[in-house]
């Protein structure tokens, strides 16, 4: 069956018929082409497919498309204009918190939210803030100084 | 301590330089391979066995058919009409690309359905009707051998037991002899646990055949991507897949560890497809097919190691049973099939070692990948590290002193191994004495002297591990024959400028950043005027990929030799610009000077400019070198852990409160991505140690295919890593480089497994298999309490 959603993403108004059972990360990826939200699992483990939705963190791996209707998304693609770093893209590539990249839009995503709630994360609050999201080749060390990093620089922004 | 010769701007070896690649992946921007679409594309879903055993009485595809957009289903009998429903492995054993009659794993491909989107695949796939008769699974590897089990691959020729092969090395007669003899034996069966890479990337493709111009184009999620168009060409060459009409491109790559090295049917399945219809076809597995599918490890060691009473080590010996499920598809070297397992006498120095193993065939899925490590190592590292402990337990020896006394000193390098390696360099005392100093080892003793009285359970372990990478040398080494060699091709443009590419492959490496800065030192132009390009076989040079940590070892020495190549053209053209004979000219990073007049000078940029404008009369005009590395030795990484841990004994709990690593790596290119190497390999050392293992019940079933229960470390389970490092470089390697990022996921697990084993031994807890979970301490405490 299908349904007519209409929502925002990335600051722009989208409208489409999408089947009922139509995934929100397949709707990102395949119908809106933006491939920066990853696929990992299909248990809501991983972390790869994390969005912003209305502000805040969603695996969109786990979330039907219907169900966005009328919501705000923000992507990976989306946090900041084209050839310029948002704090946390600038964070993680200062601190060397990404290999293969795989995880790091799901990784960044979350994190900002992380910060959104609780702008001056202790370590052990960035660790488990981020314990949904799974990266398989930094070992965390360096996410967890990129967060730290950006947690500074958005408190000085803030000021 | 290394020193650059480079500045920072320049940013050669030595320099902690942000990597070239971050951006795209930091904006979404990385192109994996899911992220591939072409025109028409169709998408493919296999049909998989929910049985380990059983007999295909028939597949029906009707009902999938007359599912509106589903445009095919493609069963071993269709691949047969092409004689391609098998395929060879890499160790001359076959595998099915789609079976015929029967299924030998759980999850095995069965079928696969083409469809216009993945929906309607897996629709498809839910409709076709298999008729199973399932018949009885050999899980347990050590009943694979029963004079009544079900012979598992009568396919095979002369094959009349579930047998593969014996292989051994050492001298079992001279061996035994010293182990009779010795005051102190100890023995110990040691498991390492079947894994997975479980890259949070999965595996895919996708194969696009034009009928027109006959060419194959496949994108594909390859470490190796030249192996696998030669081995296209070669299994699918009958049906007229020429290898100049293949090109196999591994676009960005989501994680490999070892697991994107092999041929999986689904790959074939898909190149088939696309051949047989002419569209694109796209392949991407879930994470259950993924984790269900390919593993490593899985050796079963009974270990035997003989000493003095003083505890000077005197020989080793390690019989081994593997379990290599239906079919032998290990990714090692031909002439290797247990890979660099007799690296198993360790960082220690004893004249006597006898290894042998026997590999099995079971119902479980094929594989045998070096995970995150040079063939069969992290096996090899386990087996020595634990025993080494075990004999410190048993003659009360402090672990570290032990080894102290037993390691190869520095002055004994080169240093032929009992199994017949040639560590080419180390100083193991000074890295182990390195990480005691890191660790407080003394203060941490006396903390754990005071925790015992308390009756609290604090340990520490120590692993001080040697590792062997970077295949070839090609004399030794070959992948289906072909020499494991690598390569470099650098292309210097008129303004100075550099295009350089490689046979390699980075999966997150950080091969843009490390190359560049290869060349940077070279050639001394700076790394971010140097772009770096792989993966693409109608661009790249012909090389055998990215495992085993052989990308330094290999490539980087290519991208050396080829740079110093272009050097000694560059000199010619410095002499011809400045007028002077080419004995005259003398080089320091970045340019050419006149002997004993220094202010006379060119620069690299004015040089490569003059090959294109100004060059000698005579000279072939450009700025260009290719050059095939085949290494002489291969290199010994090694370092010293020491991890520290408390146990809770009410639960089983176990909490790491401290990791320190030292490696030693020979000179380090880039010191920032030399350290998240290593705390990435950590975080995959912990992992088998305390959280993972595919479990498999009576009957074949898989019991943790997902990552609900498959317990991949999160941020959480991971500890605060400590890092240093040692440098001994490599006397053979251009660079002095040995390759890194293997060593922490080889040397990490014994150094846990002995912490955690070390906090039980007040209980009389003498050893525990790995993972070592909460539920399975708490078990060992109740047995030893009773």
């Amino acid at each position: 069956m299908k349904h007519k959603i209409t929502l925002k993403i990335n600051g722009e108004s989208v409208t489409a018929e999408v089947d009922s059972r139509l995934l929100l990360v397949h709707f990102i990826r395949e119908n809106l082409d933006l491939t920066g939200t990853h696929i990992g699992c299909d248990t809501s483990n991983c972390g790869a497919c994390t969005i912003l939705l209305d502000g805040k963190s969603v695996k969109s791996c786990t979330y039907l498309a219907v169900r966005a209707d009328g919501s705000e998304i923000t992507t990976i693609e989306g946090i900041t204009a084209e050839g310029t770093n948002h704090p946390m893209q600038q964070a993680f590539h200062d601190q060397h918190g990404l290999h293969c990249g795989f995880c790091t839009p799901g990784m960044i995503m979350r994190s900002i939210d992380l910060l959104e709630n609780n702008p001056n994360p202790t370590e052990e609050e960035i660790r488990w803030g981020i314990s949904g999201n799974l990266c398989r080749c930094t070992g965390y060390n360096n996410i967890v100084k990129s967060v730290q990093q950006a947690a500074e620089e958005l408190q000085k922004e803030s000021v | 301590m290394f020193k650059c010769k480079t500045s920072a701007e320049v940013g050669g070896m030595g320099h902690s330089v942000k990597r070239k690649e971050d951006a795209r992946f930091l904006h979404g921007k990385g192109n994996y391979v899911d992220d591939v679409k072409l025109p028409g594309m169709l998408t493919m879903v296999m049909v998989r066995s929910p049985y380990a055993y059983a007999k295909i009485k028939s597949i029906n595809k009707e009902k999938a058919l007359a599912i509106p957009g589903v445009l095919a289903v493609i069963t071993g009998y269709d691949l047969a009409e092409y004689n391609l429903h098998w395929m060879p492995t890499l160790l001359s054993d076959t595998q099915m690309v789609l079976p015929t009659d029967t299924v030998m794993h759980q999850s095995q491909e069965v079928c696969a359905v083409i469809a216009t989107d993945r929906y309607i695949a897996v629709d498809g796939a839910e409709a076709v009707e298999v008729d199973y008769e399932p018949m009885q699974a050999i899980v347990d590897p050590f009943k694979a051998l029963d004079k009544d089990a079900p012979l598992l691959r009568p396919d095979k020729e002369g094959q009349k037991d579930n047998h593969i092969y014996h292989w051994e090395r050492g001298d079992r007669a001279k061996t035994d002899d010293v182990i009779s003899k010795a005051d102190i034996v100890v023995k110990e069966r040691i498991y390492l646990p079947r894994i997975h890479v479980a890259s949070i990337e999965t595996c895919g493709c996708v194969a696009s055949y034009d009928k027109d111009t006959q060419k194959m184009l496949v994108y594909m999620t390859s470490q190796a991507p030249h192996a696998i168009r030669t081995i296209l060409a070669l299994v699918a060459g009958h049906v007229g897949l020429s290898e100049e009409k293949i090109r196999v491109i591994s676009p960005d790559i989501g994680g490999g560890f070892g697991g994107k090295v092999p041929v999986y049917p689904g790959y074939v399945v898909a190149i088939a497809a696309s051949f047989l219809i002419g569209k694109p076809v796209k392949w991407i597995e879930d994470r259950s097919e993924n984790l269900v599918n390919g593993f490593a490890r899985d050796y079963h060691m009974d270990c035997e190691l003989a000493a003095t009473k003083e505890g000077k080590i005197q020989a080793f010996k390690v019989k081994t049973l593997a379990d290599h499920g239906y079919t032998d598809s290990s990714a090692n070297p031909s002439k290797y099939p247990t890979g660099m397992f007799s690296i198993c006498t360790g960082s220690y120095d004893y004249a006597d070692a006898f290894a042998e193993l026997d590999a099995v065939y079971t119902n479980k899925a094929p594989g045998g990948v070096a995970y995150r490590c040079s063939f069969r190592v992290t096996e090899a590292v386990h087996a020595i590290e634990r025993m080494v402990d075990k004999l410190a337990a048993e003659i009360n020896k402090d672990p570290a002193l032990l080894r102290m006394e037993n390691f190869i000193k520095k002055d004994q390098f080169p240093y032929a191994s009992p199994l017949g390696w040639s560590y080419d360099s180390g100083d193991y005392e000074l890295t182990l004495q390195k990480a005691l100093d890191m660790v407080g080892y003394d203060e941490i003793k006396k903390e754990q002297a005071e925790k015992r009285k308390q009756g609290k359970l604090m340990g520490i372990g120590i692993s001080t591990f040697t590792e062997v990478v970077g295949a070839g040398p090609s004399k030794d080494f070959d992948i289906l024959g072909i020499a494991m060699f690598d390569s470099a091709e650098i292309r210097v443009h008129p303004t100075g400028k550099v295009l350089a590419r490689f046979g390699t492959k980075s999966q997150g490496q950080g091969h843009e950043t490390t190359y560049a800065q290869i060349l940077a030192e070279e050639l001394g132009i700076p790394y971010s005027h140097i772009e770096i390009d792989e993966g693409d076989t109608d661009t790249a040079p012909y090389g055998l990929g990215t495992y085993a940590s052989r990308s330094t070892p290999t490539a980087g020495a290519a991208a050396a030799i080829a740079a110093r190549k272009l050097r000694d053209k560059g000199k010619k053209i410095a002499a011809h610009l400045l007028e002077v004979s080419e004995e005259d000219i003398e080089w320091e990073v970045g340019k050419y000077f006149v002997k004993g007049a220094p202010e006379k000078s060119k620069t690299i940029q004015d040089v490569a400019f003059a090959a294109y404008t100004n060059f000698p009369q005579g000279m072939e005009p450009g700025f260009e070198e290719t050059h095939y590395y085949d290494p002489p030795n291969l290199t010994f990484p090694n370092g010293a852990y020491i991890c520290v841990v408390e146990v809770e004994k009410e639960t089983g709990q176990i909490d790491v409160k401290r990791f320190v690593a030292i490696d030693d790596c020979g000179n380090i290119i880039n010191p920032m991505i030399v350290e998240g190497q290593v705390h990435g390999g950590l975080t995959q050392g912990i992992a088998p140690a305390m959280y993972e293992g595919i479990e498999y019940d009576d009957e074949g079933n898989v019991l943790n295919g997902t990552f609900m229960d498959y317990l991949v470390p999160t941020a959480v389970e991971s500890p605060h890593w400590e890092t240093g490092h040692t440098i001994t470089p490599s006397p053979h390697h251009p660079l002095g480089a040995k390759g890194v990022a293997e060593s922490p996921t080889v040397g990490a697990p014994p150094a846990i497994a002995n912490a955690i084993i070390d906090a039980l031994k007040p209980l009389g807890i003498k050893h525990l298999d790995i993972p070592i979970t909460p539920a399975k301490v708490w078990e060992a405490i109740q047995a030893h309490s009773k």
